[in-house]
């Protein structure tokens, strides 16, 4: 079947799942899994280097093969968070950025407000920005608005495996935006990714799932398959729901049994 | 002088640049960033950006992570 790429800011990727790059057993499982999953984005968070500087991240990962995203994790202000992209920018990460401002320890919801600010700065100053937000219709138009070159809601709170809890806010957010929808955070297993996909998602950005499960590599290759299987799915038009059954076997020409 | 180095405190010389601090500490340069006193240097500048006292310096790069 022919399928268009999912366009980030002006750029195409085939892909439509986004992996991370936290909680794996080692680095060598991470690639593993990177390659598995057939992704080609990467998020990466941004911290203090260790002193004296060692091992980096980025020796396993190809970065002319991934294209790296970094992320604004921990950042509970839009001003951390717009810091934390101009120190990516300047590091040579590139503009795309995931942004979240965090307002919660607990939950980590998004802060729709910052988010909302940060969005809008840094769009304005060319970052292509992929903000993580909650599931609401509104907020997502709103940072659409601002400049946001995707929404990513989330499915449930990041790292809780809950699957996607609000299907039909889902649905609504896919109705009331232009830009791509990305699904982050809350997936816990392939299902979930394919319920998102099927949704009508344009894709699924996942960490733990992949990174938490006993084979992280074999986890990886599952939601690849989810997302294809889901994107397909919702490409192919699903049929109706009905209370009853509808025989897909023709009634007529059955033989006689009466004796 | 005494400046802060991605949170621990340094004894430097007075008028070490960027530059030479990264030098100092023999940090990669690739896929790395400074910031001092919160404001991000550029790359072009660490020759010509000079360290104050008190001056708090921030080296980061990309680690593993998904989301907060």
């Amino acid at each position: 079947m022919y399928d268009t790429n999912l366009v980030l800011g002006g750029k195409e990727f085939t892909s439509r799942l986004i992996v991370g790059t936290g909680k794996y057993a080692s680095m060598e499982v991470m690639r593993e899994a990177h390659e598995a999953a057939g992704a080609e984005i990467i998020t990466v968070a941004v911290r203090r280097v260790s002193l004296p500087s060692g091992e980096s991240i980025l020796d396993y990962i190809d970065t002319k093969r991934y294209t790296l995203l970094p992320n604004t994790a921990g950042c509970y202000t839009a001003d951390e968070a717009i810091r934390t992209c101009y120190l990516a920018r300047e590091a040579g990460l590139g503009d795309l950025v995931k942004l979240e401002v965090i307002g919660d320890q607990r939950t980590l919801f998004p802060d729709v407000m910052g988010l909302l600010e940060a969005t809008r700065t840094l769009a304005r100053e060319g970052f292509i920005v992929m903000p993580y937000t909650n599931d609401d219709p509104v907020m997502a138009r709103k940072l659409q608005d601002a400049g946001a070159a995707c929404v990513m809601p989330l499915g449930a709170p990041i790292g809780s495996g809950l699957g996607i809890r609000n299907p039909y806010n889902i649905k609504i957010i896919l109705e009331s935006v232009t830009v791509p929808v990305i699904v982050d955070a809350g997936v816990g297993t392939a299902s979930d990714a394919a319920i998102a996909m099927e949704l009508g998602c344009d894709g699924v950005l996942m960490n733990t799932a992949i990174a938490g499960a006993q084979d992280a590599v074999a986890m990886a290759r599952a939601m690849k398959l989810a997302v294809e299987a889901g994107r397909l799915a919702s490409k192919a038009g699903r049929i109706g729901k009905k209370l009853y059954a509808t025989a897909s076997s023709p009634l007529e020409g059955l033989p006689d049994w009466t004796s | 002088m005494k400046i802060s180095v991605n949170g621990k405190p340094m004894e430097v010389e007075p008028g070490l640049t960027v530059e030479g601090l990264l030098t100092l500490l023999d940090v990669k340069r690739e896929y790395t960033a400074v910031a001092v006193n919160r404001e991000v240097i550029r790359k072009a500048d660490y020759g010509a950006v000079k360290l104050s006292e008190g001056d708090k310096v921030e080296i980061v790069r990309p680690m593993g992570g998904g989301a907060s």
